[in-house]
């Protein structure tokens, strides 16, 4: 069992897990995945890493209620237990030898972003962040961004909070005002790593996106989370998850991804009523 | 006075038109009346080939007699003695090409049913002794064992018996490998299975759930850190094959082991469930062997029609007959001589039907079957809203890449001597991951192979 040592509620949707998995800690890596599963009849998802302490033993995830089972999983509080949570899975960011880097994070993809982010600015490379929000009320991880980064722009889609619009602008104009940068790095939305890619392929800078299809078991033995790159058929959860943007068939990969989501609304909702049942 | 009758005792199963619409057992299983007097069938010859056609070298005419006899639990003892899973192998081997092909009955009508007859002895022995093996005074050696499928259990299974402690580490939330998220529950009720993990914990096996050799441990650990004496590699086929056309990635196109995964491990087709699955109106499913008849049968219990598209003829199907039997008589409809050669979907590229061309067989081809050739201008459509391929796998590669001193052949599967021991010092392996995609027998046959050797050179080196 994979106790959940500390709960913070960052936003109403937006939660932070620190759960006690001592063997995760001791190997997780920027980038890498893992997979939980909250209770017996649970659904296996994959949760990218955002930090790990080695020597406390825990792995922390930040996490949105969207769905059934994030849902369920807001439901526990410290001292509760997960059913399953496995990994770390998946391979490490490449992120050594870069000289000058944009990060691109959007929303709780941000939780990804940073721990990258952090690995290249320790690694000494110069690191501009572009992370972006639909609201204020989603923002996570403002200061963390700026103390590990030389450049921070925040934005919102509805600009209640930094400057209105979207990352794909913030990153344009960073590049058209002349910053040369080796990579860009996006993790967020398929939309906005599919919007990200087409922003840089003109320029013709590197851009690796970090993919979370649907997967079951995250090791490469059922195939859910293959992706078209470059014409290849590529499992994200052993070649990947960081793929190159460029090469990303985004079109059907991001139908893939909202092949179930009929059921998940449904379950969303059962779930809802279940869980208002038995709190009130 | 032997039974002279030319045809096996028929096995008792539910009716087809009510198996197909669920997830219970389909064989239901001899009676005691019925599996006396199929032993009876058994001349008890005195050369035994059944035994030479068994993996495991289960002692099979000492079993029957004993069957005859009415002494199911001395039966059931002389199988376990060399079977580590009587009551999985009972219902998934291949006898038709093992045992039963051997059997002197089997020259002039049907042979014994050895199967069914193991089957009974192992479902009697379960529900008759109930009492969990005791555990073997430890020899103090560790033994690490990679994947809780077939080749792992039996392995561990073995050296727990000698005294050995042994640990298995499985990725899954589940142990039992294929056999809990491949093999569908109406053909291998999944209690069965956990009867028999059951069974190796009370030996003294601990079983490592959610722990991902090459991930969260490496082998390297095992060896240097953890103090495992000798590791076993049992991690299974891996990745699934994809057919090289057009619109493999649209929605609906399934592996067969994501399939299968979904209604097996995570029990998709219940309503509590939280893990969602496709429920199509019409599937295809692309292949012959065992997978693609699983594949199938679920899809039929889900309320599809099922159609099995095959390269090859009726008679090339690799899986077993009476899988191939079983399918038949629930409704699938098989497309044998077909293959398909691309996929088409609609604006939300949702699968709506694929293209298929007949093929007619050629000569032999290396492997001595005869090789499918397309004839040409021959494509035709089936409206399909479901696609699922169920074409083999090739091995995972995680333990690659993250393992020194381990020797890959081309295909990527684990080289090993005839003992099971790699090209690394004290690292063995065995069953899908050695072979490429192959039966739970063999499997077990490997881990068996290897458990000797493992003992013997811990021994030599004590």
């Amino acid at each position: 069992m994979f106790r959940i040592v500390r709960k913070e509620v960052l936003q109403p949707s937006v939660i932070l897990y620190e759960i006690e998995a001592p063997l995760i800690a001791k190997k997780a890596q920027p980038g890498q995945f893992i997979i939980l599963r909250v209770d017996e009849n649970g659904e296996r998802i994959p949760i990218t890493i955002h930090d790990y302490d080695s020597i406390k033993g825990t792995v922390t995830i930040i996490v949105q209620t969207i769905g059934a089972t994030t849902l369920k999983l807001s439901m526990l509080n410290e001292g509760d237990c997960l059913h399953n949570f496995v990994g770390p899975l998946g391979k490490a960011t490449e992120t050594e030898g870069r000289k000058k880097v944009a990060v691109v994070g959007g929303g709780v993809g941000c939780a990804i972003a940073y721990p990258v982010l952090k690995k290249f600015h320790d690694d000494g490379a110069e690191v501009h962040a572009i992370i972006g929000f639909r609201s204020k009320d989603l923002l996570i991880l403002e200061d963390k961004f700026k103390a590990a980064s030389n450049h921070l722009v925040v934005c919102t889609d509805d600009g209640s909070y930094g400057r209105k619009g979207l990352v794909t602008e913030a990153l344009k104009e960073l590049i058209d005002a002349g910053h040369q940068y080796d990579e860009v790095f996006a993790i967020g939305p398929m939309v906005m790593m599919k919007f990200v890619s087409l922003t840089t392929q003109p320029y013709g800078i590197p851009t690796t996106v970090s993919m979370s299809p649907i997967m079951i078991d995250g090791t490469g033995m059922c195939g859910g989370c293959r992706l078209s790159v470059g014409g290849e058929t590529k499992f994200a959860c052993v070649d990947g998850p960081d793929f190159d943007g460029h090469k990303v068939d985004w079109n059907i990969a991001v139908k893939r991804n909202q092949m179930y989501a009929e059921f998940e609304k449904h379950k969303y909702e059962e779930v809802c009523n279940l869980l208002n049942k038995e709190v009130r | 006075m032997p039974n002279m009758s030319l045809k096996k005792n028929p096995m008792p199963s539910q009716e087809p038109d009510i198996r197909n619409k669920n997830f219970q057992e389909v064989a239901l299983g001899y009676t005691a009346e019925q599996a006396m007097d199929e032993a009876q069938r058994c001349l008890n010859c005195k050369h035994k080939p059944c035994i030479t056609g068994c993996p495991v070298m289960v002692n099979i005419p000492d079993f029957i007699a004993e069957v005859a006899k009415g002494n199911f639990e001395e039966a059931y003892q002389i199988i376990a003695a060399t079977s580590a899973l009587p009551a999985v192998c009972g219902r998934v081997c291949p006898q038709e090409s093992q045992c039963e092909k051997y059997c002197v009955r089997g020259i002039k009508g049907e042979p014994v049913g050895i199967g069914r007859l193991e089957r009974f002895v192992a479902d009697w022995h379960n529900s008759n002794n109930k009492e969990l093996p005791e555990k073997p005074v430890s020899n103090g050696h560790k033994v690490a064992v990679v994947g809780s499928g077939p080749a792992g259990l039996t392995c561990a299974g073995d050296l727990a018996r000698l005294g050995y402690d042994v640990t298995v580490f499985e990725a899954l939330h589940l142990a039992g490998g294929v056999l809990v998220y491949g093999i569908p529950e109406f053909r291998l009720p999944k209690a069965i299975v956990q009867k028999e993990v059951d069974g190796l914990k009370a030996l003294g096996v601990t079983i490592a759930t959610d722990t991902v050799i090459g991930r969260t441990i490496s082998i390297d650990e095992l060896q240097e850190e953890y103090g495992f004496e000798a590791v076993f590699i049992g991690s299974g086929a891996g990745l699934p094959m994809f057919m090289d056309i057009p619109g493999i990635n649209y929605r609906g196109v399934y592996s067969a082991n994501e399939f299968l995964t979904r209604i097996n491990l995570m029990k998709a087709y219940l309503p509590e469930s939280d893990t969602p699955i496709q429920h199509p109106k019409t599937v295809a499913v692309v292949g012959g062997g065992n997978v693609a008849m699983d594949a199938a049968r679920c899809a039929k219990r889900l309320g599809a029609a099922v159609y099995i598209v095959y390269r090859r003829g009726m008679e090339e199907l690799p899986a077993r007959k009476e899988e191939v039997e079983h399918a038949e008589e629930e409704g699938i409809i098989f497309k044998t001589l077909h293959n398909p050669v691309e996929i088409f979907a609609d604006e939300n590229d949702d699968v709506n039907k694929v293209r298929c061309i007949r093929m007619e067989l050629g000569e032999p081809d290396a492997s001595g079957r005869r090789r499918p050739i397309e004839i040409p201008g021959s494509e035709f459509d089936i409206d399909v809203d479901c696609v699922i391929m169920a074409l083999g796998t090739s091995p995972n590669p995680l333990i690659k890449d993250t393992t020194k001193g381990i020797q890959f052949n081309r295909k990527g599967g684990i080289v090993v001597n005839e003992d099971g021991l790699t090209s690394r010092d004290g690292v063995y392996a065995g069953g899908d991951a050695v072979t490429g995609a192959a039966t739970v027998i063999l499997a077990m046959g490997a881990g068996k192979t290897a458990a000797k050797a493992i003992d013997e050179a811990i021994r030599a080196k004590a």
